[in-house]
């Protein structure tokens, strides 16, 4: 059991970190904000996009025909915490490369590799993910958008009835990741398929959901007779909840690490703040200000005890709890944030509803414990695959 | 960078499970408990003497086993989970750093030499009658008059202090505040005028003493290392310990948590087993998830401590008060899921809720360590 690199993974740390620092104090550096959540400057975002991809930053653990580097986890782990130390932009590309992309190198055949993974790589294509429907939130096997393959002018297509929601960065994206039922007449998890479906057609509708924060970077996408090659299935069809699960455990990967220096970062701000106003001497504030940071310090722990099991093939059990630890601690440190700045806090900086980075972040925080799980839902998978409790019983209709 | 066990400290945990699969049996703990040396004196030879664990923190020159924090870290957590009581802790995570950081090569070795073989149990007599943690608790006064030094003050709280053939004190220079004029003394229990009293303590299966020293005379070579200039070998020793008991109480709470999940599947009421219950369901993830946590806590103070990467004295904070913190949840949460039973003197929750409460206490609360924990971000000075 070790914490330290070596000296070979300081000679990388130091080479991302100088690229990063050459490129955001360069001609990036009106994307150099370190928010993860930020919709503002689409076509800037791509071409930073793209600058990682020609240097090959852009998806460093993926094999060196698909735009990557091969790089170890150490490597990975070091450029996540470099990436956001730099205060680099949230990655418009994150959907493909963080959650589709892998799950087409670990279940896609070769051609689909060859494909879609060096666009991804290289910023040319953006992804969204068509997981939840109005009525397939928690429980997401409820899926009703339907497709059926037909003839079409090139071979066989798939066709898509129906309706995603809370779609991220759809209006960005060039495909989607879509779980649909393909065999008619199935219910719950069986007879689901992984889909990849281009976006800018006839029969893709978005429509923007605007979010509490005043902003609207979730989506509502109806399919109305839109259509894919046949071949665009990641996984057998009617095996496409076992490929959507995959995706959801690439969700732990070495990308926690970035998210966790955006905390750090928030928190710095706060106790900047707290600093400032006079709140860092009240020592319930403190209390609070130094759970905050104990957490973050775990949160980066449990990470790194995760995705060390994870390279042996493991699921360790703090797995099963990251993500409803890592969610709680965000909505706490929110309200904190709020309490820390006090009346100001409150206040918007422009009209129409410009708000405060923290405030925004602290109405923001509130959909942490909701999206991927929710906290409830959480708890029923920990207690249920982890604790190996009796599972809930399911409803009739 | 790997963030887990070794081959070899998994071999460590494994012989550790089956030794206190036998030794920390619920009817083994509760007998040893009733006795008035509060241990088992069978399974005290066997764990320092057999498995030679008292020594596995110390260097080979003074006869150790040469290895670390992270291997003592899972002696610890095994021990907890177990809640055994011995003086593995007063003499392993509290006596035996203290004279390591702060003895001369000399007074290391004679003094570690016989706590390493397992024929020594040792304790450390630091906080006085009022109760505060670290150095500013201290309640013995050194006073030193040429050759000859004499103690004279209280120490209570002293963990294991009944059973110690030694005893390492921390007196302070008469006057003295802050980390000037802290001395370790090295006093053989027996010593005249060391009265030793055990005390009715909260958690059963740690006893506490408290030990009146009335003129008890010292000799040079009994003071560690420079006379009045221990507090940072003193301060970095109770950090260490602070790790070794955040191990502890992180086995303590996978111990709640697993006997809780256990009876959750067994016990049924309303035609069904109560884990089947979300209201039941939803603790016991909430136990899980700060049992993880305090193990991420705990592992990572104990790997800083052993690759002197990082602040050691941030890692100790921040797992002294998580890991109190998560076991007080989980053990509070065993009682509670539990119900009626729960609260039964025949029932281990209560051992569990105990030892959680005392060793929340025990080398600063949550709350101290968290303190410390705003001093050490800058936050400056409290209002």
């Amino acid at each position: 059991m070790r914490l330290d690199f070596s000296p070979q993974e300081e000679t990388f740390r130091r080479e991302a970190a100088t690229w990063l620092e050459g490129q955001l104090s360069g001609p990036f550096a009106d994307l150099r904000t370190g928010r993860a959540h930020d919709i503002s400057a689409p076509e800037r975002r791509k071409e930073w996009e793209r600058a990682l991809g020609r240097a090959r930053w852009s998806a460093i653990g993926w094999p060196e025909e698909y735009g990557g580097r091969n790089a170890t986890l150490a490597e990975q782990v070091i450029f996540a915490e470099e990436y956001a130390r730099a205060r680099a932009p949230g990655r418009l590309g994150h959907l493909g490369i963080e959650l589709c992309g892998p799950t087409i190198l670990a279940l896609g055949t070769e051609a689909q590799k060859r494909r879609f993974l060096p666009k991804m790589s290289a910023g040319e294509e953006y992804w969204c993910q068509g997981y939840s429907e109005p009525n397939a939130g928690s429980d997401l096997s409820n899926v009703r958008t339907r497709a059926r393959l037909e003839k079409g002018p090139n071979g066989p297509e798939w066709v898509i009835e129906g309706q995603k929601t809370w779609t991220s960065l759809a209006q960005f994206a060039d495909w989607c990741f879509l779980v649909t039922r393909t065999e008619e007449g199935s219910t719950g998890a069986r007879g689901l398929s992984y889909l990849l479906v281009p976006m800018h057609q006839k029969g893709v509708t978005i429509r923007p959901i605007r979010q509490m924060t005043g902003e609207a970077e979730f989506n509502e996408t109806f399919f109305d007779g839109a259509r894919t090659a046949a071949e665009n299935v990641v996984g057998a069809p009617g095996e496409g909840w076992k490929v959507a699960m995959a995706t959801l455990s690439f969700e732990r990967g070495a990308s926690t690490l970035a998210q966790q220096m955006g905390f750090r970062n928030q928190l710095d701000a706060i106790i900047g703040a707290a600093k400032d106003n006079g709140a860092a001497r009240d020592p319930l504030i403190r209390q609070r200000l130094a759970e905050a940071y104990a957490g973050l310090k775990i949160m980066r722990a449990s990470s790194l005890r995760m995705l060390t099991s994870a390279q042996s093939g493991k699921l360790s059990p703090e797995a099963f709890t990251y993500k409803i630890f890592w969610a709680t601690w965000h909505r706490k440190l929110g309200e904190l944030a709020m309490d820390v700045l006090g009346p100001a806090g409150e206040l918007g900086t422009a009209a129409p509803y410009e708000l405060q980075e923290l405030t925004k972040m602290f109405l923001f925080s509130r959909a942490d414990t909701i999206y991927a799980g929710t906290n409830q839902v959480q708890r029923n998978i920990i207690a249920e695959r982890a604790l190996g409790l009796p599972k809930e019983p399911r409803g009739g209709a | 960078m790997q963030f887990a066990f070794t081959e070899e400290q998994d071999l460590i945990r494994e012989a550790a499970q089956t030794f206190f699969r036998e030794h920390g049996a619920s009817q083994r703990v509760r007998a040893a408990m009733e006795t008035p040396l509060g241990y088992d004196e069978g399974s005290w030879a066997t764990m320092v003497r057999e498995m030679g664990w008292a020594g596995i923190a110390l260097p080979e020159s003074v006869g150790g086993t040469g290895l670390g924090n992270v291997e003592l870290a899972i002696l610890q957590e095994e021990a907890g989970r177990c809640v055994q009581p011995s003086p593995f802790f007063s003499t392993v995570c509290l006596a035996a750093p203290a004279i390591r950081h702060a003895g001369t090569p000399a007074q290391q070795e004679s003094l570690l030499g016989p706590i390493a073989t397992g024929e020594a149990r040792a304790a450390l007599a630091l906080t006085g009658a009022g109760g505060a943690p670290g150095l500013e608790g201290i309640g013995v006064t050194l006073e030193r008059s040429g050759r000859k030094s004499r103690l004279v003050g209280e120490a209570s709280y002293v963990v294991h202090g009944h059973a110690a053939d030694l005893l390492v004190v921390a007196a302070r220079s008469p006057g003295s505040r802050g980390a000037e004029g802290v001395s370790l003394i090295a006093l053989p229990a027996g010593t005249k005028g060391v009265r030793i009293e055990k005390l009715v303590a909260l958690d059963l299966t740690r006893p506490m003493a408290r030990i009146r020293l009335e003129n008890v005379e010292v000799t040079t070579t009994q003071i560690l290392g420079e006379p009045e200039a221990a507090a940072a070998a003193l301060t970095q020793a109770l950090r260490l310990a602070q790790i070794a008991l955040a191990a502890e109480q992180t086995g303590g709470a996978q111990g709640a948590l697993e006997t809780t999940t256990a009876y959750a599947k067994q016990r049924v009421q309303f035609g069904r087993a109560i884990g089947s219950f979300q209201a039941i369901k939803h603790r016991l993830a909430d136990m899980m998830i700060a049992a993880e946590a305090a193990k991420s806590a705990a592992y990572y103070a104990a790997c800083i401590a052993d690759t002197a990467i990082g602040e050691l004295a941030e890692a100790a904070a921040i797992a002294k008060s998580r890991c109190s913190d998560a076991f007080f949840d989980c053990a509070a949460n065993m009682v509670q899921l539990h119900g009626g039973i729960g609260f039964t003197w025949e029932h281990d929750a209560q051992l569990y809720f105990k030892r959680a409460r005392a060793s929340s206490t025990l080398l600063g609360t949550p709350q101290y360590h968290r303190e410390l924990l705003a001093q050490l971000m800058g936050l400056g000075a409290a209002s």
